[in-house]
């Protein structure tokens, strides 16, 4: 809206929306360089192709809607939809997945409902829905990280495996198949397996899966950026870390062979990247301190309750989606007593 | 006693710009040929003007008398002729013209007989009188008639005084000066005014960025013996908002929609302070004030002005404003105002004119989408939910607006300061108050206009029972006492029930402008209503 005439206050001192958006993507970045690390630049191709997908549906949903080019493409925030969506794929997820889930997450998770600031749902979490539970087979069918694979994909193997969905000569399909730690301890704990037997696999190292707790504590110190940045509050990490941690200790101390304990939780699937990344998201989630620590508190226990007894391995997009749907609940009823009033 | 401070939600630290102005020793700027007295320089009723064109004036006379509980007196601030009585353009951020005298100095700058008053002897009315008849204001900006605020109100005694030196806005350092250089003024106005508040605490809130004010203000406490405290409050702005200061000091929150005394604490800024100590002490009237003239300007500094002086007279004394400034602020760039031209004349709530290029406060960019980040909310000194208040301003739900306490907000500015979207959310809450205020008026006066309306009607109708009661008791000539007042008594009910059976006609059924196939449905279905009605009635009564 035009203001014709400014009044007061005329000073500013704000980080802009695309400076935010700057520094969660910089926040990213280690995240980043673990994954390749871990898992090889497969991950940069998968980040590169939906960076551009949601730039290019960014813009002509813009077009479509009459709405402004440069202040909307320039905001990153379709940019950090991208990255955090790829981010929770599979490394080598076909490149089709990953433009159709972009696209999803663009069009019908944010642009559809009115663009930046508008959208109820996270959109790469949308996105991340739509995908599994279209593609289940596609998304849920990981690599193993470079360092168990026998022998590894190398870069060109990667790449040929994402667009043409084929395999170098003596590279069986082991090396871009294999069960994540979160599916595997699910499967083998439906056989009757101990938690201590289990744990031997190969897939997990000393805090959660092999290789990608090297994410994980990557993510953190990202989150911690954030935080230092005042990007993010303490609130929906603090709550969400603390509640997973909470629960899946006091399920440990209980039956130490049946639930896996806190440090495994924590460091496993997405959990890192949703503490900072994705619950953390201002515009689907509620902005009450109370309300923060209510939806994060109820993403953590919604993501254990369907890791350990849902249908599929991790729960974090889901947990989040259905919390994002209460949070105009949650803040109606944390209003914080304002000043001068009893209640 | 070390006082315990108590923080308050919220706040910010924007960038300070004192130094400039704070350096200097406050300077007199000389008597302008022509001053401009606007009627009204408070909040209130405007003053009644007493002189007329042609008058000749001491410095210090009444030109205007407070008019109504709530008003201030406006007083010649220097000898000379009345020029003119008539709308002049005041420094207001509407930019309307309002009442002015306009004087014309004479040179001899000759004052009026002083009347020193002793405030402890004489009955309070006395003092209080004088000081309405001073025109002391709030000289922190809001410029509230003083007096109103010094009445003892039984129901509600107040048992601290606090003086606000906080000057919490960046760039404003008028109070700042005013307390290094003339402290045991402001602390004798404080003993003054804790005399007649009969408070039994007084304590003085100072930013900790003017330390050598603080330490002038403690020495000169020292001297006064009247046990004055003087606290140095961290530096975050609005600290020097009164509700904010009185919680910061006491931990008392002055309840929404009540005036501070409610929980026993008045507020006054030090130059009231100061005013009302020259008015007790001197006779003197409030006819000048520190006004703090910074930004684009050869000599930013603190200067002595009389009131009704003209910006551009301040200015030169200032040595002129730079080529480039694109305007005036009055008050401070978080809670001030632009004003609509250079000239206008300093009024007792001029605490600061800021010379502005677009380089010091550039145009924001266009604003952005809310993204919910909620830097407001962790902000707001009043914890409000500044996006929330955004959404129903913008959307016109003024309703929720005012659910959700749109008039707590004290327009502070944090808000939009921090805002990553650049949104003025400070101008979505004026508009929103202002819509909410005149929807309230129109409603009143909607519902007055209905209770007129009936009771003009019923007023018709009885006057029309009483004259036919009039008429059957002259044509039935001699009747018995009892008889007539049967008669009256059946004919008031006749007239109830007629006024009743108008009143159902009146009441409107919203089916005016329906087509007319609908509302013969209506009725048709009206009657079936009433028949149903009639037979149930019927059978109930056998």
């Amino acid at each position: 809206m035009a203001t014709p005439l400014q009044t007061s206050p005329y000073l500013a001192d704000a980080p802009a929306v695309n400076v935010i958006m700057l520094k969660v993507l910089l926040a990213l970045l280690p995240g980043i360089a673990a994954y390749v690390w871990v898992y090889g630049g497969a991950v940069l191709v998968g980040l590169t192709l939906a960076s551009l997908t949601a730039l290019l549906a960014e813009a002509v949903m813009l077009r479509l809607r009459d709405r402004p080019l440069r202040p909307f493409l320039c905001d990153g925030s379709a940019l950090v939809t991208a990255w955090l969506l790829a981010l929770a794929l599979p490394p080598l997820a076909p490149w089709w997945l990953i433009v159709v889930g972009t696209l999803f997450a663009i069009v019908v998770g944010k642009q559809l409902f009115g663009g930046l600031g508008y959208n109820p749902f996270n959109p790469a979490m949308v996105g991340y829905a739509v995908l599994l539970i279209s593609f289940p087979v596609h998304m849920t069918q990981w690599p193993p990280p470079l360092a168990l694979a026998q022998p590894p994909l190398d870069f060109t193997g990667q790449l040929a495996y994402i667009f043409q969905r084929t395999l170098p000569p003596g590279v069986t399909v082991d090396a871009v198949s294999s069960a994540t730690p979160l599916d595997y301890l699910k499967t083998q704990l439906r056989l009757e397996q101990t938690l201590s037997e289990i744990r031997q696999a190969p897939v997990f190292g000393v805090l959660g899966g092999r290789g990608f707790e090297l994410v994980a504590l990557a993510y953190l110190l990202g989150g911690l950026y954030l935080l230092q940045q005042r990007i993010i509050t303490w609130h929906v990490p603090v709550a969400f870390l603390g509640v997973l941690a909470a629960i899946t200790g006091l399920s440990h101390l209980w039956q130490p062979q049946q639930f896996a304990g806190p440090t495994f939780h924590l460091f496993s699937g997405a959990a890192m990247l949703c503490a900072f990344f994705i619950a953390t998201d201002p515009i689907s989630g509620p902005t009450t301190p109370l309300g923060k620590l209510i939806f994060a508190a109820g993403i953590g226990v919604l993501t254990w309750v369907i890791r350990v007894y849902g249908g599929y391995p991790d729960g974090v997009a889901f947990a989040v989606l259905l919390l994002n749907m209460c949070v105009p609940l949650i803040d109606a009823h944390t209003q914080p007593r304002v000043f001068g009033h009893r209640k | 006693m070390i006082a315990r401070l108590f923080k308050f939600h919220g706040g910010v630290h924007p960038p300070e710009h004192k130094l400039d102005s704070s350096a200097a020793p406050i300077a007199a700027v000389p008597v302008p040929p022509r001053l401009v007295l606007p009627l009204r320089q408070h909040v209130g009723k405007v003053a009644k003007p007493l002189v007329a064109v042609g008058d000749h004036v001491l410095k210090g006379q009444l030109l205007a008398s407070a008019d109504g509980a709530i008003s201030a007196a406006v007083h010649a601030p220097t000898s000379g002729r009345v020029a003119a009585i008539g709308e002049q353009l005041i420094p207001h951020a509407s930019g309307l013209p309002d009442v002015c005298i306009t004087l014309e100095a004479d040179g001899e700058d000759h004052w009026i007989n002083r009347a020193v008053i002793d405030y402890r002897t004489p009955p309070r009315g006395e003092v209080m009188a004088h000081l309405r008849g001073s025109g002391v204001v709030g000289l922190g900006g809001a410029a509230f008639p003083t007096h109103v605020k010094l009445r003892t109100d039984p129901a509600h005694p107040v048992h601290t005084l606090i003086i606000n030196g906080a000057e919490c806005e960046p760039y404003i350092t008028c109070d700042d000066r005013l307390m290094r250089e003339r402290a045991a003024e402001i602390v004798r106005g404080a003993e003054i005014m804790q005399f007649l508040l009969g408070a039994q605490r007084c304590l003085v809130g100072i930013e900790d960025n003017k330390p050598e004010a603080a330490a002038a203000m403690r020495a000169a406490c020292a001297v006064s013996g009247a046990g004055i405290e003087v606290v140095t409050v961290p530096t975050l702005y609005p600290s020097g908002g009164a509700k904010q200061l009185i919680y910061l000091l006491t931990g008392r929150e002055v309840p929404s929609g009540k005036l501070p005394n409610e929980i026993g604490v008045q507020c006054f800024n030090v130059g009231t302070a100061y005013s009302v100590a020259r008015c007790i002490d001197r006779g003197e009237p409030v006819i000048s004030r520190i006004v703090t003239v910074a930004g684009n300007v050869a000599r930013p500094g603190n200067y002595e002005v009389l009131l009704g002086t003209p910006l551009t007279a301040l200015l030169q004394a200032a040595g002129g404003a730079g080529a480039d400034t694109d305007g005036y602020l009055m008050g401070g760039p978080m809670m001030g105002f632009r004003l609509p031209a250079v000239a206008v004349p300093v009024v007792k709530g001029a605490n600061c004119i800021i010379a502005t290029t677009p380089r010091m406060f550039p145009p924001p960019p266009p604003p952005m989408p809310c993204i919910r980040c909620a830097r407001c909310v962790d902000v707001c000194p009043v914890n409000l939910q500044p996006q929330e208040l955004y959404w129903f301003a913008r959307s016109n739900n003024f309703e929720k607006a005012r659910e959700y306490h749109l008039f707590d907000c004290i327009e502070c500015g944090c808000c939009s300061y921090v805002c990553p979207s650049h949104i003025p959310l400070v101008q979505y809450y004026r508009y929103a108050k202002s819509e909410i205020i005149a929807q309230d008026r129109a409603k009143q006066a909607a519902d007055l206009a209905r209770e007129r309306n009936e009771f003009r009607l019923a007023r018709m109708e009885r006057e029309k029972q009483e004259r036919a009661a009039k008429h059957a008791q002259r044509a039935g000539g001699a009747k018995t006492e009892a008889g007539a007042d049967e008669a009256k008594k059946a004919a008031i009910a006749a007239a109830m029930e007629r006024a009743k059976a108008q009143q159902a006609a009146v009441t409107p059924k919203n089916t005016e402008n329906l087509p007319p196939a609908v509302q013969a449905e209506i009725a048709a279905i009206d009657a079936r209503r009433a028949k149903a009605a009639q037979e149930v009635s019927q059978e109930q009564e056998p």
